[in-house]
Parts: C-alpha cells; structure tokens; sequence
C-alpha cells in the first residue's frame, strides 16, 4: 500500500476510455455467490467486463474482490470445500463447462500475483515455462517468446544479458514484471492482477501501471488494488465491492467523480475502509 | 488490585535459559564421551609400544605389550590394587595371547632391544626374542648379526610374495575351475534326467578335474617353496619356537623404533586394516569385505528407498484426499519408525527371502534348484534382501521429510505454476520436487545413517560372519543382489560376542566402530554437500 493521504475526488485523473475495446460482456459473471465452507464470501455479484479494457476491484479487506478475481481463473478449486452458484463465462463460454480442461481455461487467463513468486530457475525458464508446460521445445520459438514477453512487461533491457541467471537475483520490482512477463508469455486472454503493487514502491509501481496501460491493447485486464489512486489511475471500470457485495460498478470516471452509491462516495473519499 | 513488581534485574522466565544450555551440554558431553571412548580405544590398537621382559616374584618372566591397567576386582578402594594384563602372544605355546598379572608380583621391567614382534598368519601375534633365521636358499643368519633385521625384513616380503601368489591360485585360478566344476555337474544331472548324450560332459569334468589336480599341485609347489624360510627364536621362559617365515605378515622390533618409525608403523596398520582382507575369526587383518559390504548395501537402501518414499509422499501430500482416512494412513507410517528392527528382519526373512525369492527361484532358476541339490539363488539371504528389507524400514523417515518439505514449499509457487496453466503433475515435477530436493534429502541422510548402522534385521536376510566374495566385483553382472556379504555393524557383534579369542576381539570392536563411524559420517558429509549445492540453487525467493 502507498497510499498515504486518502484522495478527494477531484485531484484524481482519470485517462480517457479505450477506443480499442471490443465485446462489452467479454467476461461476464451473473448472480455469483461464494462459499468457503459455511461462509459465505460473495453474494449475487454481476459484473460485465468488456474485451481489452482494464477493469479494477477495489474495497476494504474481506470484502471480497479477490475470491472474485481467484473465480475466474478457478484459482479457488484449490482449496477444500468451496462451493459457488450463479455463473461465469468468458467469451460466452461458461468456466464451469465440464467439457473445459481447467488446464486450458488456466492458458488463457493468466494471473499475476499480490507477491511476486518467480520460480527458483533461471530469467529464461521463467518467462517460458508456460510454454514449456504445453511442450514447445523449440529452442528458436521460446527465445522469440522470451523477449516479446520480456520487451512488454518493460524488463528486456534490464535483463537481456543475464537471462541465463537465477531470477531471484532480481530486485523487487523486476521480479514483479517478470512475473507480468511470465503470465503473458503464452498470449492469455486475459490478465488478472491480484494487488500487484502492494509490495513495491512508487516507482516500481509506476512502471507497472505504465505497463498496465500498454499492455490493455491486447489484454484484457482485471486488477485488484487497495490503492484508490491505482484504480483511478490504471482503470478504464472500476467496481466497488463491499461485505461479499457488488455495492456499485461502472465507468471509473463516474466511480469516482459522482459516485451513486453513498457508501463508495465514503469509502473513495477515506471515510471509511 | 495490586500488580506485582515489574522492576527486576533479570527478566522473568531467563533461568529457563540455563536450563535449556544445561541439557545440550549434557547431550554433546555424552556424545563426545562415547566418540573419545571409541577413538582412544580403536586408535590404540594400531600403535607398538615398547616391549618389555617382565621378570616376577616365583622367578619366571614373560614378554608382552601392555594391554590395559585395572584395579584388582574385590581389593579395597582406599588401597587398591592393580593389575596389568599383556598380549604375551604365541598362542600354540600358551594356549591364549594374554595373562593378567598381579602388580605386586612385578618384580623388574626391561626393555632389551632385541625383542620382536611379530605378526602371524595363524596363532595370532608372537614377542620373541630371535636366534637364528633360515633363509629360503638355506643360508643361516644369527642373530647378533648386524645383517639381521635386514634378511628378515627380506624374508617376510618373499613369505608375503608367496601368499600372494598361492591367493591367487586358490581365490583366483582354483576359484574358476571350481565354478565350472559345479557348473558342468548341473549340467551332467540334467542330461541324466534328460537322457541325453553325456559323454560330452564327463569328457569336460574331466579335464576340469585334471585342471584343478595341476593347479593343486603348483599351490603345494609354491608352499613348500616359502616353507624352507624359518625364524628360530626363544620365548621368555627360554622355549624354543620355530616360526615359518612364510606366516610372518609384518615383524618390527617395539624396542628399537623412534617416534617416527612407530608412526609410520601405526599408518600401516591402519592401512591394512583399512584395505586388507580379515584372517583369524575376524579377530586380525582388514575389514576390506565389510566396508566395502557396508558401503554398496547403503548406497543401494537408499536407491530403493528414495524413489519409494517421494512418490508414496506426493501422493499423500498432493493427490490423496485429505481425510480421517488418510490421517489414519499417516499415522500408521508414522509408527512403522517405531517398529523394533528385528521385526523388519522377520518380515524380510518370511516375505522378501522366503515367498519373492522362493518365488523368483521357482520361476526363473527351476533348472538351478533342480539339479543342483536345491541351492537357492535368491531364496536365501542376500544383498537384495538387506537393502529391500533396510530401506522398508527407513520408508517413514523418507515419507515424512518428503511431506514436510512439499509443505513448506511456498504457496505462491505452487500457484504460479498452475496459474501459468500447468497441471499438477508438471508443477509437482517442474516446481515442487526441484524446490523440496534439500529436505528429501535429509530425510534420505537420515535414513542412511539409520541403515548403515543396522544390524538386527540383516543378520536374518543376508549378512554374514566371512563371505568368499565381494557383492560388486569385475564379473558380469557385477553387482551380485544374490550374493551375501559382511557388513561392520555385524562385525562389531560378531567380534564383540561370537569370537572365541574375546580378549584379541575387543580391541578391534572399538576399531570397527570408529570405521562404521567414520564411514556413516562420510556417506552423510556427501549427502549434506549435495543438499548444499541444491538448497543454493533452490532458495526460495523473498524479500
């Protein structure tokens, strides 16, 4: 978290919208409720989120933007005794389609996460593992994907000599983009970004949101932040999430200019949260 | 309410501290002690001090090396009484190599220079004092010669050529025809049954036998040839001892050495006792077979013992739904490492040796068990059984690191791989093992320093007192699984509680220890070096 002062809503900027975007229900989940066990974490959430936009979830801690954010890539299947209703589809196709490998739903959501969590290998097999797990050995192939990825997660220069070292070498910052370069290497749909700036400081993370605005050119993205700024800054939507509900969802401008609901008016302006 | 007084000079709960130095002092001490007590002993087998003529009170004297100093059992603590025993040796003459001596019958002690000691074949050591010397081409060497020490130093290399050479025809040469020998009587049995055509074979048994008679006759050759060469020596009491050169392994004169002779002394022992091959019960010589036994039998545990222990850990901690049925599975493992050893014995005897290897008998040496007087293969204790039966008893400890160290692999790895759209096979491969390779192994450098020092189950499924052979050799193919083979553990028991000469046996079960030691802490050392080198390739990240 960098935040320090909470922001009055007529300081924040708010970029103009994506002339790039395409389907608006690229994503679209409807009436999705959550369950850890007996508790109960999300309820009835619907939100649309349109092809190459960036979307961003914010609200207080607990409130339940990342068990939302973890649905999409089914991320949660990996804890015992989960339980969801409602549905989610991509592209108009369910998540929970029993016909889809959650392997390949996996491929074409790729995720970066809170903490940066490069593999104990090298730059190089980091950035390719995703393409490695599908089984492409092609030494040429992977070289080419590795420095695309590397050049649009901003990390190429820094590290085009040294690929062959460990990545934990790497500082803070750099890890987290090796991260974002690792997660885009084998050309996802769609990015999730799960607090990816929580633990860097302010110019890492401003190379991140940089990078998060190019990268919206091809992806589409959703990212979950604790920072009303980031949200400003990176997002084209922004949805307000609150106690396991959607309390309001819509263009960020509007979020944060002249929000409807009350309570986001209070949160956003650090009354509360 | 009043609260008690914060004030105070020391923070409450710090003599727990003290407590807690207190109880690892008392473990390092007796551990030390223990490692001290083995190193004293074990390292002063291989040392020659000087040796003296003891003369007593009743007239008579002896000569030996002093073994060790005690209080007389039964005499009073305030005025104890010592007494001292010495290896006086020449065991055909005395009928044992020591005798205790009262301290107070001690009349005098010299240390004349013509005193040697020697080392033999048969009958253990022997402390002389020489005449006269034979030598193989009939020439006679005094003793006051000053040319002496030099003819019998040449004596006891010609008598250690011979024995090389008869080693030689009777392991080597003698050792083929009798493997042939018992190959073609196989072979002339089932033609009998088969009533096919045998004249073939007798025509080979033949020459077999021919073989081995010439073969024979050149050992009794090459003997008789190192038996010409004789020390004449006296005992203490003035008896006259023949020694055929031909037995005399190693001879020194404890009396004429300087530090740095009895040092170069000391490192020879050690090195025959290092590389040699055991004569005399075990009681003498080397521990070539047993190390070497020791060594492949471990190796081998853990290379059953590793790939068994990881997988059956992957699938507890990674694939098995995690439940009360699974939690009664882990706490079944878990008690395996509490089962005493023996059982692990009884087990492999019954199961391993008795139902696979009678089973693996049946099935592919039928023909072996028929016409050879039904001699098992693999259905008698072997190398196979030790390490099988052995890393069934590590299992738990391997189980156990394997699982903690999956555990403590961080969450975020194991999600970034799945994220990238892995499945849990490829994380596990790619991700999971790699990172958990330094506690694997040091679950397996425990299990092998568990296995190495074992000896209760072994000696059901294959360890034996002497065995003829190694278990690895130059032969196809050579690694023997059935083969059995001695390993030190047994051999400090075997020593310590079978040998008939307990006196010559227990100096060298403190030297076989030290070795046992010596060489767990070796295989453990190289273990630790590779979990060094992978948990600095392995570090997880953090920041």
């Amino acid at each position: 978290m960098i935040t320090m002062n909470p922001p009055t809503p007529s300081r924040i900027q708010v970029r103009p919208g994506n002339p790039n975007e395409g389907r608006q229900d690229y994503i679209s989940i409807r009436d999705f409720g959550f369950w850890y066990g007996d508790k109960k974490a999300l309820d009835a959430i619907s939100v649309a989120i349109p092809e190459r936009q960036v979307v961003a979830f914010i609200g207080p801690s607990g409130c339940g933007k990342s068990t939302l954010l973890r649905n999409l890539n089914r991320m949660n299947d990996l804890i015992d005794g989960i339980r969801h209703e409602g549905e989610i589809t991509i592209n108009g196709r369910s998540i929970y389609d029993p016909g889809l490998e959650v392997i390949s739903l996996r491929r074409r959501v790729g995720m970066v996460f809170q903490k940066s969590n490069p593999f104990p290998k090298s730059i190089f097999e980091n950035v390719v593992y995703a393409l490695r797990v599908v089984g492409v050995k092609d030494r040429a192939l992977l070289e080419e994907a590795c420095e695309t990825s590397l050049r649009k997660a901003a990390l190429w220069d820094e590290v085009k000599d040294r690929l062959e070292d460990s990545a934990l070498g790497l500082s803070g910052g750099q890890m987290q983009r090796l991260c974002i370069a690792r997660a885009i290497a084998n050309r996802p749909e769609i990015l999730l970004m799960d607090e990816p700036c929580s633990a860097l400081d302010p110019i890492a993370t401003g190379k991140i949101e940089e990078l998060i605005h190019e990268l919206k050119a091809q992806f589409t993205i959703v990212i979950v932040t604790h920072s009303m700024q980031q949200a400003a800054r990176v997002s084209d939507r922004t949805a307000f999430f609150y106690l396991g509900k959607l309390i309001e969802y819509d263009k960020t401008e509007k979020v944060f200019m002249n929000p409807s609901q009350a309570q986001t008016e209070a949160y956003i302006s650090g009354r509360f949260g | 309410m009043a609260l008690p007084d914060q004030d105070s000079a020391t923070p409450r709960g710090e003599p727990w501290v003290w407590f807690s130095s207190l109880g690892l002092i008392v473990g390092l001490v007796m551990v030390l002690g223990l490692l001290g007590l083995v190193l004293m002993n074990g390292l002063s087998v291989f040392w020659a001090p000087p040796v003296p003529v003891v003369r007593l009170d009743d007239g008579t004297s002896l000569i030996g090396q002093l073994a060790q100093r005690r209080i007389r059992p039964g005499s009073p603590a305030s005025a104890p009484r010592y007494e001292r025993q010495y290896q006086v040796g020449l065991r055909e003459l005395n009928g044992h190599s020591y005798v205790w001596v009262d301290e107070s019958r001690v009349r005098a002690e010299e240390f004349p220079a013509d005193i040697l000691g020697l080392e033999r074949m048969e009958n253990g050591p022997a402390f002389v004092r020489p005449v006269r010397l034979t030598r193989a081409d009939g020439r006679v060497v005094e003793a006051a010669d000053p040319a002496f020490a030099e003819a019998l130093a040449a004596e006891v290399a010609a008598g250690a050529g011979v024995r090389e050479r008869l080693t030689e025809i009777n392991r080597g040469r003698i050792g083929e025809v009798n493997a042939a020998m018992e190959q073609t009587r196989v072979d002339l049995r089932r033609a009998e049954d088969q009533k096919t055509p045998t004249e073939a074979i007798r025509r080979a048994m033949t020459a077999l036998e021919a073989r081995y008679a010439t073969l024979g006759s050149e050992a009794n050759q090459i003997k008789a040839t190192g038996e010409t060469s004789k020390l004449l020596a006296r005992e203490a009491g003035g008896r006259e001892v023949v020694v055929p050169m031909a037995q005399v392994v190693r001879e020194w004169f404890p009396n004429r050495l300087g530090f740095a002779d009895r040092l170069g002394l000391f490192f020879r022992r050690l090195g025959e006792f290092i590389f040699g091959e055991p004569r005399e019960a075990n009681t003498e010589g080397g521990l070539m077979p047993a190390i070497f036994g020791t060594l492949v039998m471990t190796v081998f545990m853990s290379l059953l013992v590793t790939p068994f222990g990881v997988i059956a850990a992957i699938y507890l901690r990674e694939y098995a739904q995690q439940g009360s049925l699974l939690r009664i599975v882990r706490i079944s493992v878990n008690n395996l490492a509490g089962v005493p050893s023996i059982v692990f014995g009884v087990f492999g005897l019954g199961f391993f040796v008795y139902v696979l290897g009678g089973s693996i008998d049946q099935l592919f040496f039928s023909d072996q068990l028929k016409y050879n007087n039904n001699t098992p293969v693999f259905g008698t204790g072997g190398l196979l059984w030790c390490s099988l039966t052995l890393a069934l008893m590590t299992l738990p400890v391997v189980i156990v690191a394997t699982e903690e160290a999956l555990a403590a692999v961080p969450r975020g790895m194991r999600e970034a791989s799945l994220a990238t759209g892995a499945s849990k096979w490829q994380t596990i491969r790619e991700i999971l093992l790699p990172a958990s390779a330094p506690g694997i192994l040091t679950g397996v450098i425990l299990a092998m320093a568990r296995g190495a020092g074992e000896v209760a189950p072994l000696m059901l499924v294959g360890v034996v007192k002497l065995a003829p052979t190694l278990p690895l050799d130059g032969t196809a193919p050579f690694l023997h699984l059935d083969r059995k083979f001695m390993h030190l553990g047994f051999h400090v028991y075997d020593l310590g509680f079978q040998s008939p000469d307990s006196d010559a046996a227990r100096p060298m079960v403190f030297a076989t220890t030290l070795l046992l030691i010596v060489l767990v802490v070796c295989l453990n050392l190289g273990a630790i070096t590779i979990r060094n080198r992978l948990r600095a390739r392995y570090k997880t990240a953090s920041f």
